[in-house]
C-alpha cells in the first residue's frame, strides 16, 4: 500500500492552536509523525528586554491564556531571586492559592476539551460549566478571569477578604462533589474507557528517555512534580499526594487530571483554613542588581522553568521560558506512530499542548523557515551583536 | 429600499451565523473565552451560533490574538476560503491592535493589518458577555440592511 501524508493543522478544529503535525500514514495507520512549531511566535522573551522588571511580569504573564500564574509567578520568583528578596508568609500562601485554583481550572478545561475530541460532548458541557465556580473564584480574588495579574515583585497585589475566602471554600465543596463524579465517571463509563485505553501508549522508560513532564510523565507511573521534589513557596508545609497511574495511556492521563482537582481541592483547603497573617507585600527595590536566576515551578501542564538575567539596568537582560509541553513534544511523535489516524487529535490534545507557551525559538528569513543548529545560531547570535557594536567571540 | 430576496436573506442570516475561531498568535486566553462562550453558562447557542470547523461553511470568523508572520498567509487563505457574505470580528486587545504584543519581532500587528475586520471586541480577554455583546452587535448590523454585504 502506497504511504500517504496527512497534514494535521496549523488551522484544524481539533486544535485549538496552530501547529502543525505531518502524519505519515499506512491506511488508517500512522507510521510517522513529524512536529513543525512556530506558527504562535511572537518574540515576547525580546520584548520583555525592552521593559522594565514591573512591566515584564504582565508581558510574561501573557506568555500563555491558561497558565499564566505559572510563568508570571516564575518570573517574579526569580527577580526576587536576583533582588535578595524574601516576600511575606501570607504572599506565598496567596500565590499558592492562585495557582492551585489555576491547576483546576486548567483540569476541567483539559477533561472537556478530552471528552470533546472523544465525541463525549456532554461531559464537555459539564466541565465547563463547573469551570465556572473556578473563574467566579479566581475572579473574585484577582478582578479577571483569565489574566490574573495577582504576581509584583516581592508578594502579591490583593489581599483575600473573609469574604472571599468563605465563598471559595462553598466553591469548593461543589466543586469536589463534581470531581467525584468525574472520578466515577472515569472508573465506570465503558465508552470513555473503550475510547482511551491502549491509545497513545507511552512506556515509563520511553517517557524517561524523552524527559517528558507533568500529568504525562506521572501517567506513565513516574512520582514526580516540582511541588514535591523542590519545594517552592510554602508547598513543603503541605500534605498532597502526587498522582500517578501505571496505565500509560491516555486513560492514565484522564485519571491522573481528575485526581489532581481532588489533591489541589486538599491542598486549597489548608492554606485557606490557616492563611498566615501578615502583610501580603512587601516594598519593590528602586533597582535590580545584576545577577542571575532559574526557577522550575509545577505548572498544571508540568514543569515550567524560567531563567532571567539582570545587568544592573532597569529592564531585564534576558529572559528565558521553557515551558512544559516543549518538553512533552518529544513524546507526541512516538505516541502517535503506530496509532490510528482518528485517535490523533486526542493523543495530541491527552498533553494538553499549549503552543503559544511553547512556541520561543524559530528564525523566519524571507519568509521561508529553517532549523538551526546550536552552532548555527551562536554564529548568528555573535554577528547580530557585533552589528551592535558587541564583541562575544571570546566568551566560551 | 433592498428589494423583498435581500431583505429575506439578511433575515435568513441574523438567524444562524456560524462561527469559525482562528487563532492567529493568541496567548489562549481569549480563545478559552470563545469556547467559554459557547458552553451552558454563557450559551451562545441560544442565538443560533454554532462553532464550526470548516471555513466553507461559516459566516463569521473570530480572530485572537496579534496576527503572527507565520499565521499571516494562513489567515488570509482561510478568509478567502469563506463563502460571501462573511464577516470578520477581531477578539480582544490583541487582535484589535496587538496589544502588549505590538512592535514584536514576530508579530505583524492586529488583525486588520492582514484582512478587513468588521468589528473590534476590545480587552484582555474580553469576557464572554462581551462577545455575546459584541455578536448581538453584528447580527443587529447585518439585520440593519445597510451594513450588511
Ligand atoms: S488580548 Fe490578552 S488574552 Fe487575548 S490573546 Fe492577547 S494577551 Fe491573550
Amino acid at each position: 500500500m502506497p504511504k500517504i501524508t496527512v497534514p494535521l493543522g496549523p488551522q484544524h478544529p481539533a486544535l485549538k492552536e496552530p501547529g502543525n503535525f505531518m502524519l505519515l500514514l499506512e491506511g488508517e495507520e500512522i507510521v510517522d509523525a513529524t512536529l513543525r512549531l512556530g506558527y504562535n511566535h511572537r518574540g515576547i522573551e525580546k520584548a520583555a528586554e525592552a521593559r522594565n522588571f514591573v512591566q515584564a511580569t504582565y508581558l510574561i504573564e501573557r506568555v500563555c491564556g491558561i497558565c499564566s500564574h505559572s510563568h508570571a509567578t516564575c518570573y517574579v520568583t526569580n527577580v526576587e531571586n536576583i533582588a535578595g528578596l524574601e516576600i511575606p508568609q501570607r504572599a506565598k500562601a496567596i500565590r499558592v492559592v492562585i495557582g492551585e485554583l489555576e491547576r483546576i481550572h486548567s483540569h476541567l478545561l483539559w477533561l472537556g476539551v478530552a471528552a470533546h475530541e472523544i465525541g463525549f460532548d456532554t461531559l464537555f458541557m459539564y466541565s465547563w460549566r463547573d469551570r465556572e465556580y473556578v473563574m467566579d473564584a479566581l475572579e473574585a480574588l484577582s478582578g479577571n478571569r483569565v489574566h490574573y495579574s495577582m504576581n509584583t515583585i516581592g508578594g502579591v497585589r490583593r489581599d483575600i477578604s473573609k469574604e472571599a475566602h468563605e465563598d471559595i471554600l462553598k466553591k469548593l465543596d461543589i466543586l469536589e462533589e463534581r470531581t467525584n463524579y468525574y472520578i466515577h465517571l472515569a472508573t465506570q463509563e465503558p465508552t470513555l474507557h473503550a475510547r482511551t485505553k491502549g491509545v497513545g501508549a507511552l512506556p515509563k522508560e520511553e517517557a524517561i528517555r524523552r524527559d517528558a513532564c507533568g500529568p504525562l510523565l506521572r501517567a506513565s507511573g513516574v512520582a514526580r512534580d516540582v511541588r514535591k521534589d523542590d519545594p517552592y513557596l510554602i508547598y513543603d508545609q503541605l500534605d498532597f499526594k502526587v498522582i500517578t497511574s501505571d496505565a500509560c495511556d491516555v486513560f492514565g492521563r484522564l485519571y491522573v487530571r481528575v485526581f489532581e482537582i481532588l489533591e489541589s481541592i486538599k491542598i486549597l483547603r489548608q492554606v485557606l483554613s490557616n492563611l498566615p497573617e501578615g502583610p501580603f507585600a512587601v516594598k519593590t527595590p528602586f533597582k535590580i542588581p545584576a545577577g542571575e536566576s532559574v526557577t522550575r515551578y509545577e505548572a498544571p501542564r508540568g514543569e515550567d522553568i524560567h531563567y532571567v538575567k539582570a545587568d544592573g539596568g532597569p529592564n531585564p537582560a534576558r529572559v528565558k521560558v521553557r515551558a512544559p509541553t516543549l518538553a512533552n513534544f518529544e513524546s507526541v511523535s512516538y505516541m502517535l506512530t503506530g496509532d490510528q489516524l482518528a485517535d490523533a487529535p486526542l493523543i495530541i490534545a491527552a498533553i494538553d499542548p499549549c503552543f503559544s507557551c511553547t512556541d520561543r525559538a524559530t528564525i523566519v528569513a524571507s519568509g521561508k523557515q529553517s532549523v538551526q543548529s546550536l552552532k548555527d545560531l551562536r554564529t548568528y547570535g555573535i554577528e547580530f551583536y557585533k552589528k551592535k557594536g558587541i564583541d562575544f567571540t571570546k566568551v566560551k | 429600499m433592498k428589494s423583498i430576496r435581500e431583505q429575506v436573506a439578511a433575515w435568513a442570516r441574523t438567524k444562524s451565523p456560524w462561527i469559525i475561531h482562528f487563532n492567529s498568535g493568541s496567548c489562549n486566553g481569549c480563545d478559552i473565552e470563545t469556547v467559554a462562550a459557547l458552553t451552558p453558562r454563557f450559551d451562545v447557542e441560544r442565538f443560533g451560533i454554532v462553532q464550526h470547523g470548516s471555513p466553507r461553511h461559516a459566516d463569521v470568523l473570530i480572530v485572537t490574538g496579534a496576527v503572527s508572520k507565520q499565521q499571516k498567509d494562513r489567515l488570509v487563505r482561510i478568509y478567502n476560503q469563506m463563502a460571501n457574505p462573511k464577516f470578520v470580528v477581531a477578539l480582544g486587545a490583541c487582535a484589535a491592535g496587538g496589544g502588549v504584543l505590538q512592535n514584536c519581532y514576530g508579530v505583524l500587528g492586529g488583525a486588520d493589518k492582514a484582512i478587513p475586520v468588521d468589528l473590534y471586541v476590545p480587552g484582555c480577554p474580553p469576557r464572554p458577555e462581551a462577545l455575546i455583546d459584541g455578536v448581538v452587535k453584528l447580527l443587529s448590523g447585518i439585520k440593519g440592511v445597510e451594513n450588511a454585504k
